[in-house]
């Protein structure tokens, strides 16, 4: 077997445990999209044209609760920016690559494919296959996301219209915020974030989302600063 | 807007950030401000999604017990921190609604 298929192959065995987890996820995107009013086509192919999970869920509510286009866009960038360090903290092990690969590499990004590679790089360092195991865990996250996704589609169309499914979307984003309200700064950027948007609901184009978002990215940051000056140095 | 062009102007600002830095290597470094700003974006964005579709759910501000999807989001809450479990707080959060809605 080559090098790089062999590095292609242990991508995809260092990705396995996270399908797991994404597999499920990628069902509940695609019943609840398709219940918020995406059509099937939209529903499925956000999964390859935005492919990143939390952007998903939350487009598909903003879809539900009649936001604007640029509302919705600002909300995904914000939502998204995190890829920048994961594409930072890549840079240095990809600097030698195609612009090509660098390309397909950056598409298949995600949370999911980083943490195994960015592993796998500081254990190998630069190797001349190093890129085949983020491709491997990459492609495989991508596969399994298309694949729930359509399926996730395909229940949720036979959910009763009277079931009040659209539920399931805040409720799928307490399940993922709780379990990372793990020291102050993060839990007071949660509940600034929910009290500025509650006193903020009334603004048009639901940009009290924006307000609500910025103030708790900047409350959670003063926090940490104050706690820690010396480390923000 | 047309939702397909959301997607599409959505996705290119997606892979333009995960591009970003890998294209730029060494000639443009993450402010240390903004790699800890970051971290609270998850917690900030989604609470900011969360608070209205609980107490908002009627429309009007209710902090009432008569608000099934803000009781229902408590017990949400409660099952996520103890289990840490996404499908568990789904499901958990559903049937807490459609038994209060029952009461």
């Amino acid at each position: 077997m080559s090098e790089s298929r062999k590095a292609f192959l242990n991508g995809v065995r260092a990705e396995i445990p996270l399908l797991i987890g994404v597999f499920p996820f990628g069902m509940i995107y695609g019943a609840l999209a398709l219940n918020a009013g995406l059509s099937t086509l939209a529903s499925q192919l956000m999964s390859s044209i935005v492919f990143a999970g939390s952007a998903q869920f939350v487009t598909a509510q903003l879809v539900h609760d009649s936001a604007p286009g640029f509302v919705i866009i600002l909300t995904i960038t914000v939502v998204n920016l995190r890829h920048m360090l994961y594409s930072a903290s890549l840079a240095p092990y990809l600097k030698n690559l195609s612009l090509k690969w660098k390309a397909l590499l950056s598409y298949l990004l995600t949370d999911e494919a980083y943490a195994p590679s960015i592993l796998n790089y500081e254990k190998e360092g630069i190797t001349p296959v190093g890129h085949w195991f983020l491709l491997g865990a990459g492609f495989s996250l991508w596969f399994i996301w298309q694949i729930s996704t359509a399926l996730g589609i395909f229940l949720g169309a036979a959910i009763p219209k009277e079931w009040p499914l659209d539920f399931a979307l805040p409720l799928t984003f307490i399940a993922m915020v709780v379990p990372i309200l793990k020291n102050r700064p993060m839990v007071a950027a949660a509940v600034s974030a929910g009290v500025v948007a509650l006193l903020a609901y009334g603004l048009p184009y639901k940009l009290g989302i924006i307000f609500a978002a910025l103030t708790g990215i900047i409350v959670g940051t003063v926090l940490e600063n104050a706690k820690s000056p010396r480390k923000a140095l | 807007m047309n939702i397909w062009l959301v997607m599409l102007i959505g996705g290119l600002l997606t892979f333009g950030m995960r591009f970003s830095l890998i294209y730029l290597f060494g000639r443009f470094e993450v402010p240390e401000t903004m790699r800890k700003a970051l971290h609270y974006v998850p917690p900030a964005v989604l609470s900011a999604i969360i608070f209205p579709e609980l107490l908002y759910s009627s429309g009007n501000f209710d902090l009432g017990l008569g608000n099934t999807r803000m009781l229902a989001g408590v017990v949400a809450v409660l099952v996520a921190w103890y289990t840490k479990n996404t499908l568990l707080t789904i499901l958990a959060g559903m049937a807490a609604l459609v038994i209060l809605q029952l009461i």
